[in-house]
């Protein structure tokens, strides 16, 4: 488990998260939502350790990634897998090249050995056959994949993605969804996915921490959050046409009318 | 102000380099493709540049010195020991700053940007040892290779120039070349030289490696990581050249 207590950052005079505390569970997709400058990637590369907070405490299993030395550090950098928003793959590198890589620096197995464990993961992506290819011979959604398979090939305790969604279609999105779900859940990964893709929250939001601002706004799961009375995660949720059903489906349950038809809906 | 920022930041990220490497192996591999980056990457424009080099040398030295009272062999000592305690060490690495500086640190600056960077650090991986340290050492062997291989087609290209020219035959100005050399001036080239490569493979790395922003600002700090390398280069040619030649 991640726990986060009174974390604050501050970028000179220009202070991006105040007093945010949460724990993030294994096994869950936690998810933190919010608009674009709310201070999720931020909070993500606090947490990851990229960034040091102005105060605050982020412990991983209860010991603090603040107190630990550099050697503690990166024995549990090698248990973080991180999805960036950009995929962050190695230009110079073809796809097994960069999936291979942690196994590459990390391991001492032969060839063989990582070259079938790179195979195996790029078949769990749905890649099988890629291996050759460069970064700039794939599509937006390749890359995702490519970068999950590089963040999982060393069997992660935590997973975390910024924005997994971010430029992709609906399909691929939901795709790689349920990819990041099966994984989590398969492993008992701790997996922590910055979103503001709405279906992503409906889909896997085990655990759902809404930031506003730079402060946490509200925290619940992805059936809590239809009935929220959080004005501003509300204004945030239903911001989409398509959730105005969910919306007008949480009036009826609360008693005040009755669905009308869609737009689109064939009633015949 | 500015300038004791930066210099303070060039001492961390160049003090974070001395690291213990994850995987010796993968060190090894890095070092070798930056020794085949800077050193075969640049070779074309450095042997160009030599052979024109002591070409005008040559011909030059010809036009300003030769009278009926100075013997043709002055040419070939003037264009070697040019060549050896100034041009090569140098010209070369100036061209090198323009050349591999500004490689290491667009390549840096792009793998800043792209969160590359990040995604090493997250693995685990002192970014600093894996992606500055073997720039640096492939710079400080390669280079002063380079310089040498710059003397030696830079008296080629003289002695070329002059026969065709029929300035100096080639006997003559070989004859030139072995007369009165004092092997400190090899020794004097190969500490320029080893002194310039540092400079250029760090300013270069610092800047690309702390660039913040957009691909403005990649292009923006490898023309400064050029610009800042070649002052430097010259300051330092300088204070050598005090030093080691001050009688």
């Amino acid at each position: 488990m991640i726990e986060v207590q009174h974390l604050r950052k501050s970028f000179g005079e220009i202070t991006v998260l105040f007093d945010i505390s949460a724990n993030f569970y294994p096994g869950k997709c936690n998810l933190i939502i919010g608009s674009s400058g709310s201070g999720k990637t931020v909070l993500q590369k606090c947490i990851v350790g990229l960034f040091q907070p102005t105060s605050g405490e982020i412990l991983y299993q209860g010991k603090s990634i603040l107190d630990m030395d550099n050697s503690e550090r990166k024995t549990l950098r090698q248990e973080i897998g991180m999805l960036f928003q950009g995929s962050a793959l190695f230009d110079s590198m073809t796809v097994e090249q960069n999936v291979m890589f942690p196994l590459d620096m990390f391991t001492t197995d032969s060839f063989g050995t990582k070259l079938k464990h790179v195979n195996e993961v790029l078949e769990r992506v749905n890649l099988t056959g890629s291996n050759k290819k460069f970064p700039s011979e794939i599509s937006g959604g390749m890359k995702k994949r490519v970068g999950i398979a590089r963040a999982i090939v060393l069997n992660p305790k935590y997973l975390f993605c910024d924005e997994p969604n971010s430029g992709l279609d609906p399909q691929t999105s939901l795709l790689i969804d349920k990819l990041i779900k099966d994984l989590t859940q398969e492993s008992n990964t701790t997996t922590i996915i910055n979103t503001h893709d709405m279906n992503s929250v409906m889909e896997i939001g085990d655990n759902i921490l809404y930031m506003y601002k730079g402060y946490k706004e509200w925290e619940g799961t992805n059936k809590d959050i239809i009935y929220s009375k959080n004005e501003r995660l509300n204004e945030f949720i239903f911001a989409s046409e398509f959730l105005q059903d969910a919306k007008q489906m949480r009036m009826i349950d609360a008693g005040h009318g009755s669905i009308p038809p869609t737009a689109g809906t064939n009633n015949e | 102000m500015k300038f004791f920022n930066h210099l303070g930041l060039f001492i961390l990220t160049m003090k974070g380099m001395f690291a213990k490497p994850e995987n010796g192996k993968m060190y090894w591999k890095e070092f070798m493709h930056q020794c085949s980056e800077i050193g075969i990457g640049s070779l074309p424009i450095v042997m160009i540049i030599s052979i024109f080099l002591g070409a005008v040398m040559t011909v030059q030295t010809a036009y300003q010195l030769v009278s009926a009272i100075i013997p043709l062999t002055t040419i070939a000592v003037v264009v070697r020991d040019s060549m050896l305690l100034e041009l090569s060490p140098t010209i070369i690495c100036i061209v090198l700053a323009g050349v591999a500086g500004s490689k290491i640190a667009s390549e840096l600056g792009n793998m800043r940007i792209s969160e590359q960077i990040d995604a090493l650090e997250i693995m685990g991986i002192n970014t600093k040892t894996y992606l500055i340290a073997p720039k640096i050492l492939a710079s400080m062997i390669m280079v002063p290779a380079l310089v040498i291989l710059s003397v030696v087609l830079a008296l080629w290209g003289g002695m070329i120039a002059g026969s065709l020219s029929g300035i100096i035959d080639s006997e003559t100005y070989l004859r030139g070349l072995t007369m009165d050399f004092v092997p400190l001036n090899v020794y004097v080239t190969l500490s320029k030289a080893f002194v310039f490569s540092i400079l250029l493979s760090s300013i270069s790395a610092y800047f690309g490696y702390n660039v913040k922003g957009g691909a403005l600002e990649i292009g923006r700090s490898s023309t400064l990581a050029v610009v800042v390398s070649c002052i430097f280069i010259l300051l330092a040619d300088y204070m050598l050249t005090f030093l080691l030649l001050n009688p």
